[in-house]
């Protein structure tokens, strides 16, 4: 690990002060030690925000929730109006990690973790997420992990949350210091062929909170399948939000993790189910229509055949 | 080299080092403070052997920097000795065989501790149902890994402690 002067931030516009000088924000710690360790991240001046103010949940008016940016994910999961209003997403945080991990990781911490991606990991690979403009050993390396929707010849790297799946089905608000929000499936970039920008953010700004909208009355699921049965990332995951009024279903919203550098919203899915009665026929027809343009590498063909059985089942599970 | 003045206190006991910027919590409890009781595994993050009680919660301690700690109030396998479940605990693992080399195992008896008042405290789990069942001491456990594989006699030990 290189050296690095440490400053305890004491309020929010000194510690963005400090990261427009090039400081890195540290908050919970999780990834970014780990990534520290690693010789990947190299920051040479550490703000440590955790002690900011911006550990509550609130309502908001009107009926949502604001989730500050520094509270831990336990928190977020055992919160008695997350679990009531919005499900899904307790169901993706606990989904995700290790009790230990989400004992001290935070909401805006887990929105800012970067990828799992072995290449990304290997300082000796070829990366340019790590490294701009370096290539992508992972193109015809060992890819089974990796992503098959919105890659490109310079990145097939996936974003590796849970808890930003639920959130992209949620149509989730990021509040950001000293600009306007950005809807949550806005934040993350898709790699394109800068793939070391992974979100909206310029250098040094900073993640105040997220903001929910009311919950919708209706059903919700978060399903995930893995390597082994806890405490690993998502092959593929799946996050669907269903309201049904009079036997049709009305506000249609299916997000998918593990398949892209982004939550995935398949937008031409939930078009094509609004309005119906989530019958097998149109699911089938969705499950199909989320694929569509699945862009599969070596070893991870299988993820679009586990996303559309995903999709089936959860959709075939909100409609009873 | 820039460094920090840590001040923790740490089973009770309060300490204060000056320390590389760059030590872990876990480090600074093996290397600094004496207490080899807690085990460096993988050091990022994905064994759990480094599990201590942060203010009370269960943390990895290689992904937290000491100098996060100030003020903090640390739990180690050496401090649960003192208290009655945690005891409880340690001899339980031993009735059970909940282990075999022994190395994961201060991390499991401090992860199995605080679970338990995590249970107690309401926070929920991907399996979710009622009561610690089995399958919810195995979620809940997770993040502690044990490459003896000695889960079985770990899940005999939590259950005992339980009922």
């Amino acid at each position: 690990m290189n050296p690095f002067s440490y400053i305890p931030a004491t309020d929010t516009s000194s510690a963005v002060a400090l990261a427009a000088n090039g400081a890195k924000y540290l908050a919970g710690g999780t990834n970014l030690v780990d990534l520290m360790r690693q010789g990947i991240e190299t920051p040479h001046e550490l703000v440590d925000i955790s002690r900011l103010p911006l550990a509550d949940i609130e309502e908001r008016p009107g009926g949502g929730l604001r989730i500050g940016a520094l509270v831990r994910n336990t928190r977020v999961a055992a919160d008695e109006r997350i679990r009531e209003r919005y499900p899904v997403l307790a169901q993706a945080i606990l989904n995700g990690a290790s009790p230990q991990l989400r004992n001290r990781a935070t909401v805006g911490g887990n929105l800012m973790q970067r990828t799992r991606c072995g290449y990304f990991y290997d300082r000796h690979s070829a990366c340019g997420r790590r490294d701009p403009g370096a290539g992508c050993d992972a193109l015809d390396g060992f890819n089974r992990t990796h992503a098959i929707l919105g890659t490109s010849e310079s990145c097939v790297a996936v974003h590796p949350s849970d808890m930003c799946v639920a959130l992209a089905a949620l149509d989730a608000v990021v509040d950001i210091a000293g600009r306007d929000p950005v809807p949550l499936v806005d934040f993350h970039r898709l790699p394109g062929d800068t793939p070391h920008l992974e979100t909206v953010l310029a250098p040094g700004e900073l993640v105040t909170s997220i903001d929910l909208p009311p919950a919708q009355p209706g059903r919700s699921v978060y399903l995930k399948v893995r390597d082994r049965a806890s405490y690993a990332f998502a092959l593929v995951s799946v996050a669907a939000v269903v309201r049904m009024e009079a036997g049709r279903a009305t506000g249609v919203r299916i997000a998918l993790g593990g398949v892209a550098a982004k939550p995935w919203r398949a937008y031409e899915a939930e078009e094509l189910l609004t309005g119906t009665s989530l019958d097998d026929e149109h699911v089938n027809r969705a499950a199909e229509l989320a694929l569509t343009g699945s862009r599969p590498r070596a070893h991870n063909a299988f993820k679009a055949e586990v996303a559309r059985r995903l999709i089936r089942r959860a959709l075939r599970g909100v409609r009873s | 080299m820039p460094s920090i003045q840590a001040r923790l206190s740490v089973n009770g006991r309060k300490h204060e080092v000056e320390l590389d910027t760059r030590v872990s919590l876990l480090d600074c409890l093996r290397e600094h403070l004496g207490l080899t009781g807690t085990k460096k595994g993988c050091d990022q993050g994905a064994c759990g052997a480094c599990t201590v009680l942060l203010n009370g919660e269960r943390v990895n301690s290689c992904l937290v920097l000491a100098a996060q700690c100030a003020d903090a109030e640390v739990t180690t396998i050496e401090g649960l000795a003192s208290s009655e479940v945690g005891r409880a605990m340690q001899e339980a693992f031993v009735r059970n065989d909940g282990l075999q080399c022994g190395y994961c195992t201060p991390g499991q008896v401090c992860s199995a501790v605080a679970m338990l008042a995590e249970y107690e405290a309401g926070v929920p789990s991907a399996v979710g149902g009622s009561g610690l069942t089995d399958a919810e001491i195995r979620e809940r456990l997770a993040g502690n890994l044990c490459r003896c594989g000695a889960y079985n006699g770990i899940l005999a030990a939590v259950r005992e402690v339980v009922q």
